[in-house]
């Protein structure tokens, strides 16, 4: 009886001992849940979920602050995932958020129109606009993540929302038959 | 030459309907009033346009530069002046316009300067040919339209090319602009073989050629003789779609499976049109960009089918009108063969370098799509499908857009060749369901990409702004210590002075009588 009790009690000290060393040693710095959230976010670092981009996000979901539900470019499918992901119950996207673009957008500067103002530049979360004070200013296309956030800075109102990937290299095979059909 | 031959799996006996158009020679089409070239005719990114409207080019000029990877140069078919430089109606399934060159024709074809013909392949570097190849536009004529220098290029140098294959099979009903290449050109295709192989140091090359087509083997097999090429064969493979499919001719040929997702050149095997090899021939022996290509019209709803060669960028109509125009019944205008081509709903689209065939059908042969009943799970698609493929299975994933189930059953290994919904006896259209699967998976990997990028570019710029933070702040802070230096130092200056007063003052009372100060008080 006694054996038994001091030996289960040394198992017990090692193996605490073994993982309290475990814990201190191999300790990770960043809290993985926010690389999981941030993983599938949009990157779209739009604001529209009232924090400042993607990852003060995913780090306020994580803090509990956030809801799933604020991430308008995620759309119904990113709540869905992040829902799996924490093991929550999936919602409808909160209106007061905004609402999924039917078609993804870029922004576009009308050159004959900017005067030069940088204060698109300063307003990108991806610096994806080149220009200097009184020159050109020019969106690079294949980095703007259509998050509309220069759009509101502009004094003269010269950038414009445009379909993002218009034309035959944007297109896609339509689905076949009937999706109503498809989800029954 | 006989060889040992593998059959791959499934595949099917289709009615060739080949008769029609094979009768007679292809005859050349005139060049038309007004020609439309797409700068976007090959998988990469659209080739970057050198010429404005208003500029005069000649027949061969090149009119935009290739851009990127798997991007191909466009020359001008035609001489003449470019009207525009716009977006037009392309031959595509969406339907929808890219950006063309449009070149109103002056009548004369009158020819660049051609580049200087490279005769003697033998002595030429390997590296020369390619660029040859790659400056004279020459894609695969086969229909993928993928740069052929880049599939030159992607030969492992350690391993090396055992073998060429030239494709010959053109399995697909009704489609015979290969075969009619074959018997009018076979010294080219030969000799564009040849050259390949000296660009691949391959030893080998079989041209596998559907035993349908005697006449092409027959005419092959004296331009090989005449020729007196060492290691060139024409093998007959039997008639079986899609024998034509890279990888089920690569296997038929040699047994060698390529593995999923691999390039040919993974097993030691690099694989060609026989266009392909012609139109190598004429930029390496002629210095002829890739400007025209044989073009069969054919199907029950044209008057006349033949082949056509026609200059790329002749709008569709002009070929159906040199072919005897509409039948009075002719229903639906199909580019390529019935088994994969696509619709086009307006005949004024320019033929481009994958345009192999213009199929017209009547409502009789080619009737609208029947309503599709519910799978019965016959399995009849998965004995049919040449890459062995459950197409069951993925219709049942792409239908419910679990996506990333239909690729762990290897979705991305389909041809799209049709068979599948060929053989479905509820008429279920099952290739389009891959085809909406397989771009959306695009899609959405182009979707992840894209997001990958905003991440990192966003991380960036919070460091940027962070430094530029960081050094804002001690510029500020090295600027308070100069400030409080000049402080310093100036109430010394006021501490020395006071000294200095002090000193003097001292000075002055230790000698009292001397100087006048006390005087004048």
């Amino acid at each position: 009886m006694l054996d038994a009790i001091l030996a289960l009690t040394a198992l017990a000290a090692v193996f605490g001992a073994l993982l309290g060393y475990a814990a201190v040693r191999y300790r990770v710095e960043e809290d993985p849940l926010v690389e999981r959230i941030d993983a599938l976010l949009p990157q779209t670092q739009c604001g529209q979920c009232n924090y400042p981009g993607c990852r003060p996000y995913a780090e306020a979901i994580t803090r509990g602050e956030a809801d799933i539900n604020q991430c308008p470019p995620g759309g119904e499918a990113g709540v869905q995932a992040l829902a799996e992901l924490l093991g929550r119950e999936p919602k409808p996207l909160n209106p007061e958020n905004g609402e999924t673009k039917q078609q993804p957008t870029v922004a576009w500067i009308d050159e004959s129109v900017c005067i030069g103002c940088t204060k698109c530049i300063q307003a990108c979360p991806v610096d994806a606009i080149l220009g200097a004070p009184q020159l050109m200013h020019t969106v690079i296309r294949n980095e703007c993540t259509g998050c509309e956030l220069c759009v509101e800075p502009c004094p003269v109102d010269c950038i414009h929302m445009v379909p993002a990937a218009a034309g035959v290299a944007g297109w896609k095979w339509p689905f076949p038959g009937n999706r109503a059909e498809a989800a029954g | 030459m006989s060889t040992a031959l593998w059959q791959f799996p499934g595949g099917l006996v289709l009615p060739a309907h080949k008769a029609g158009s094979t009768a007679a020679p292809a005859q050349a089409a005139p060049i038309p009033d007004r020609l439309t070239v797409p700068i976007a005719e090959h998988p990469g990114e659209a080739a970057e346009v050198l010429v404005t409207p208003g500029d005069t080019v000649r027949t061969g000029q090149l009119i935009a530069h290739p851009k990127g990877q798997r991007g191909a140069a466009v020359h001008a078919p035609a001489s003449g002046r470019v009207a525009a430089v716009e977006e037009r109606r392309v031959p595509h399934p969406s339907g929808l316009a890219a950006p063309c060159v449009v070149i109103d024709s002056d009548g004369e074809d009158r020819w660049v300067e051609p580049a200087a013909p490279l005769s003697d392949v033998a002595t030429t570097d390997p590296a020369s040919l390619i660029r040859r190849i790659r400056d004279c536009g020459i894609v695969g004529l086969g229909g993928a339209t993928f740069p052929t220098a880049e599939k030159l290029e992607s030969a492992p140098p350690a391993t090396g090319i055992e073998m060429l294959i030239l494709n010959g099979a053109e399995c697909e009903p009704y489609i015979s602009c290969d075969n009619r290449l074959m018997r009018e050109r076979p010294g080219a295709v030969i000799d564009g073989a040849w050259i390949l192989m000296r660009v691949l140091m391959a030893p080998r090359c079989l041209i596998g050629v559907e035993d349908n087509k005697p006449e092409a083997i027959a005419a092959l097999e004296a331009a090989v003789a005449e020729a007196g090429f060492e290691g060139v064969g024409v093998v007959t493979v039997p008639t079986r779609y899609p024998v034509g499919g890279e990888k089920q001719l690569v296997y038929t040929l040699t047994g060698k499976v390529i593995p999923s997702g691999a390039l040919p050149a993974a097993v030691g095997v690099i694989s060609q049109n026989v266009a392909t090899a012609a139109a190598v021939h004429d930029a390496v022996r002629g210095g002829r960009p890739l400007i025209e290509r044989y073009v069969t019209v054919t199907g029950p709803g044209v008057a006349q089918p033949r082949n056509v060669v026609a200059r790329l960028g002749t709008p569709i109509e002009a070929l159906i009108r040199l072919c005897g125009g509409y039948a009075e019944n002719a229903s639906r205008l199909i580019m390529g063969g019935p088994m994969m081509g696509f619709a086009i709903d307006d005949d004024t689209v320019p033929i481009v370098k994958g345009s192999n065939c213009l199929l017209v059908g009547t409502a009789e042969t080619f009737p609208p799509p029947q309503q599709a009943l519910p799978c019965i799970r016959c399995g009849a698609c998965a004995d049919a499908c040449p890459v062995a493929l459950l197409p069951q299975q993925l219709y049942w994933h792409a239908r419910a857009g679990e996506l990333d189930r239909a690729c762990e059953y290897h979705l991305d290994d389909c041809i799209e060749c049709g068979i599948c919904g060929y053989v479905c006896p509820s008429h279920i259209p099952l290739v389009q369901y891959f085809l909406y699967a397989k771009s959306e998976i695009a899609a959405r990997e182009q979707q992840r990409r894209q997001a990958e990028l905003a991440r990192t570019r966003y991380e960036q710029r919070q460091q940027r702004l962070e430094r530029d933070r960081l050094e804002r702040a001690s510029a500020r802070q090295r600027k308070k210590a100069v400030l409080q230096h000049k402080s310093r130092s100036t109430e010394q200056k006021k501490a020395e002075i006071q000294a200095a007063l002090e000193r003097a003052r001292r000075k002055k009372s230790d000698t009292p009588g001397s100087g006048g100060r006390s005087d004048k008080r």
